[in-house]
C-alpha cells in the first residue's frame, strides 16, 4: 500500500532511521557505547555518504572523478566557517538553536561544493574522454593548497575550535537521506539517462539524450553530497585541516565504490562500512595500508572491472543465489570432471 | 625591467623543458592507447631516485677521477658522468614503464575505459606508497652533476644548469622526432596510433609497439625527473605528483597525441607559471596550470596544434 504514496514511504524510512540512531545515541550518551566506537560508527555513516555520492558519478554515470576529497574539503571548511563564526556573527548561539545553524551550515557547505562541481564539470564534461579525471585530480590538490594558504581558516595549522555538532543521529539520518535521494534519482528518468551514458555515450546521444546536461547534473549532485559528508566530518573532529583532505582520501572513497561495485548503492554502503572498519584497524600502518589498498584496486579492476558486485544490489535473492552457488559448487566441479571423462579427455 | 623579463623567461624555459619531457610520455601513450597514464608522474619519480642512487652510490665521476687524475674537472669527465647517469635512469624507468604496461594496462586493453583509468590511479598510488615505504617520505638533498657556474646575459643570470637542462631537453626531443619519423619502429608507432587493427593486418606487432612507446615515454620522464630534481635540489617519493599533473596540462595545451605540441605546451606552461610567481602570486602558481586546463577545454579542447577529429563509432 505504501508503494502508492512514495513520499510517505520515504518519510517513514527517514523517521525510522532517526529513531534507530536516536536510540543508539542514547546508548552513547549513557556511556554504554564508548566514545571511540561512537566516533567510528559516525565516521562509517560519513563514509557511506561520500561513497554513495561518488557512486552516482562513477558507477551510474560512468564519469571518472577522483577529486572527491576536494569537494569534501570545501563542504567541511565552509560549513565550519558558518558554525564557528555563528553565521558571521549574525546570530547569537545562546538563543539561536544549534540545529538550525547546523542545517544552514550543511546546506551552505553542500551548495558551495556543488557550485565548485559545476565550475569543473561544465568545461570538462562537455568533452568525451578522460579530462574529468585529470581536472578533478588537479582540483583536489589545488583546493588543498588554497586552504593551506588561506590564513582566515588557519592555514597550515588547520581551522580548529569548530563546535562539535555531528552526532551519530545526524550522520545516520543524513546517510539515510542521501541513499534515498540518490536511489530515487537513479530510478528516475534522469537516472536512466545517466545509465545509458555509462553504457554507450554515443548511442545515448543518438537517442536524443543531452549527455552533457545529465553528466553535469549527476556530477553536481555528487559534489553536493560530498560537501555534506565533509561538513559532517569536520563537525565530528572539531577541526578542518588540509592534511585531512588529501588525494589518499579520494582514493579511499574511490576504493569503496570499486569494492562495492560500480553502480551498486548497497554495495557502496557495505564497502564504506567495511573499509572504515578496516582503516580504523590498520590506522598505524600508513604506507602499508595504502599499498594494500592500491593493490586491491588494481586487482579488482584487472579481474572484475565492474567492481565486486557489479551493478547488482545486495538483496535476499542475491544472498540466496550466492548460497545456492556455493552449495552447487562441488557438483559443478564433479560435473566438469565427469564431462571430461565422457569426452574421453579425463581418461588416458 | 628588461632584465627581469629575460630572467623570468630563462627560468620559465628551464622549468618548461622539464614539463615538456614529461608531457612527451603522456602524449605518446595517449596517442597510441588513448589512456591517461596516471603513473607517469611516478615514473618520473623513479627516474629521479635512480639518478640519486646512481650518483651517490656508484659515482662514475669519482671513480674515473681517482684512476686518472688528469681528467678531473674536465668537460669530458662531466659529460661522461651526466650521460651515464641519465642513461641508467632512463633505462631503469623504461623497464618500469614496460612492466607496468604489461601487467596493469595490457590485460585491460579491451575493457571499459573506466577500468583502465582506475588501474592507472591504483598503479600511481602503489608506486608512491612503495616509495614512501622503502625510501622514506622525508625529502633528501639531490647531488649536483655539474659544478655551479653562472653567466650574465643582458643583466639576467643564467646558470650552467639551466643551459644544461635546455640542451638536454632539445637533444632528447630531436632524438624522439628522429625515432618517430625516421625509423621502422617509429613508423609502426604512428601506424598503431592511427588504427591498431589495420596496423596489425599490415604485419605490425602492435603489442611490441605499445611496449616500446611506454619504454620511450618513461625514459623521457626519467630524464625530466633528474633535471627537475637537480634544479629543485631535493627528491622525495611524492615529487612526481605535481609535475606529472602539470605536464598533462601541458600535453593538453599543445594538443594531446601530438609530439611537438607537448614541447610547445610544456614551454608555454613553464613560462606562464614562472611569470605568475614573479608577479608575487607564488601561492597560486600550482593553480595556474589548472586554470589553463579549464581554459583550454573551454576554448579549444584539441589544443594549440590539434585538429578537430570526428569520433567514429
Amino acid at each position: 500500500m505504501l508503494n502508492k504514496y512514495p513520499l510517505i514511504k520515504y518519510a517513514l524510512y527517514l523517521v525510522g532511521a532517526f529513531v534507530f540512531s536516536s536510540v543508539v545515541q542514547m546508548l552513547i550518551n549513557a556511556g554504554n557505547v564508548s566514545s571511540y566506537v561512537a566516533m567510528v560508527i559516525t565516521y562509517m555513516c560519513i563514509s557511506v555518504i561520500a561513497a554513495v555520492s561518488l557512486n552516482l558519478v562513477l558507477g551510474i554515470t560512468g564519469q571518472f572523478s577522483i577529486g572527491h576529497a576536494g569537494f569534501m574539503a570545501i563542504g567541511g571548511y565552509f560549513s565550519a566557517i558558518i558554525t564557528k563564526t555563528s553565521l558571521f556573527g549574525m546570530v547569537d548561539r545562546a538563543v539561536f538553536p544549534d540545529i538550525i545553524l547546523f542545517i544552514i551550515a550543511l546546506l551552505i557547505g553542500g551548495i558551495i561544493a556543488a557550485f565548485a562541481g559545476l565550475l569543473i564539470g561544465m568545461p570538462t564534461l562537455r568533452l568525451r574522454g578522460d579530462y574529468l579525471g585529470i581536472a578533478t585530480l588537479g582540483f583536489g590538490e589545488i583546493i588543498r593548497v588554497l586552504f593551506l594558504n588561506w590564513q582566515f581558516v588557519g592555514g597550515a595549522a588547520g581551522y580548529s575550535g569548530v563546535p562539535r555538532m555531528s552526532t551519530f543521529v545526524w550522520a545516520f539520518t543524513l546517510a539515510a537521506l542521501t541513499v534515498i535521494v540518490i536511489k530515487n534519482y537513479i530510478n528516475s528518468s534522469h537516472g536512466r539517462a545517466c545509465k545509458s551514458i555509462r553504457e554507450d555515450e554515443i548511442a545515448a546521444e543518438t537517442m536524443g539524450i543531452n549527455t552533457t546536461k545529465y553528466k553535469v547534473t549527476a556530477f553536481v549532485i555528487g559534489a553536493f553530497f560530498a560537501g555534506i559528508s565533509g561538513a559532517l566530518l569536520v563537525h565530528m573532529l572539531r577541526l578542518a585541516h588540509p592534511t585531512m583532505f588529501t588525494f589518499m582520501l579520494s582514493v579511499e572513497v574511490l576504493l569503496m565504490v570499486v569494492l562495492g561495485g560500480l553502480g551498486s548503492i548497497s554495495g557502496s554502503i557495505a564497502a564504506a562500512v567495511f573499509l572504515t572498519f578496516f582503516s580504523e584497524w590498520f590506522r598505524d600502518f600508513g604506507a602499508v595500508r595504502m599499498i594494500f589498498y592500491s593493490l586491491l584496486m588494481i586487482l579488482i579492476m584487472l579481474f572484475r572491472p565492474k567492481g565486486l558486485l557489479g551493478s547488482k544490489e545486495i538483496s535476499l535473492s542475491l544472498v540466496r543465489q550466492g548460497l545456492s552457488d556455493l552449495r552447487e559448487f562441488p557438483d559443478r566441479i564433479k560435473k566438469r570432471f565427469s564431462k571430461n571423462t565422457e569426452n574421453g579427455k579425463g581418461v588416458s | 625591467m628588461l632584465e627581469q623579463i629575460i630572467q623570468q623567461f630563462i627560468n620559465g624555459i628551464s622549468l618548461g623543458s622539464v614539463y615538456a619531457l614529461i608531457a612527451l610520455g603522456y602524449t605518446m601513450v595517449y596517442g597510441i592507447i588513448k589512456l591517461i597514464n596516471f603513473a607517469h608522474g611516478e615514473i618520473f619519480m623513479i627516474g629521479a631516485f635512480t639518478g640519486f642512487y646512481f650518483k651517490n652510490g656508484v659515482n662514475i665521476y669519482e671513480k674515473i677521477a681517482a684512476s686518472s687524475p688528469a681528467l678531473e674537472g674536465t668537460f669530458i669527465l662531466y659529460a661522461i658522468d651526466v650521460i651515464v647517469t641519465l642513461a641508467v635512469a632512463m633505462a631503469v624507468a623504461a623497464i618500469f614503464g614496460v612492466i607496468i604496461e604489461r601487467f596493469a594496462y595490457k590485460p585491460l586493453r579491451f575493457a571499459p575505459r573506466l577500468a583502465a583509468l582506475m588501474t592507472a590511479v591504483g598503479v600511481s598510488m602503489l608506486l608512491q606508497n612503495l616509495g614512501i615505504f622503502f625510501l622514506g617520505a622525508a625529502p633528501r638533498g639531490y647531488p649536483q652533476l655539474l659544478p655551479t657556474k653562472s653567466y650574465e646575459i643582458f643583466g639576467a643570470i643564467l646558470s650552467n644548469r639551466q643551459i644544461f637542462i635546455l640542451i638536454t631537453t632539445l637533444l632528447l626531443i630531436l632524438l624522439l622526432q628522429f625515432v618517430v619519423h625516421k625509423t621502422r619502429m617509429g613508423r609502426s608507432m604512428r601506424a598503431a596510433s592511427l588504427d591498431k587493427d589495420a596496423a596489425r593486418l599490415m604485419g605490425i606487432n602492435v603489442n611490441a609497439t605499445i611496449a616500446f612507446t611506454f619504454a620511450i615515454g618513461s625514459a623521457m620522464a626519467a630524464a625530466g625527473g633528474i633535471l627537475f630534481a637537480m634544479n629543485y635540489g631535493q627528491v622525495n617519493p611524492l615529487i612526481g605528483l605535481m609535475p606529472g599533473l602539470k605536464a598533462f596540462v601541458a600535453a593538453v595545451l599543445g594538443g594531446i597525441g601530438i609530439i611537438p605540441g607537448a614541447a610547445i605546451g610544456g614551454m608555454l606552461l613553464g613560462v606562464t607559471e614562472v611569470t605568475v610567481s614573479a608577479f608575487g602570486y607564488s601561492m597560486i602558481r600550482d593553480a595556474v596550470a589548472f586554470a589553463i586546463l579549464i581554459l583550454v577545454l573551454l576554448i579549444k579542447p584539441t589544443g594549440i596544434l590539434g585538429k578537430n577529429v570526428r569520433e567514429k563509432v
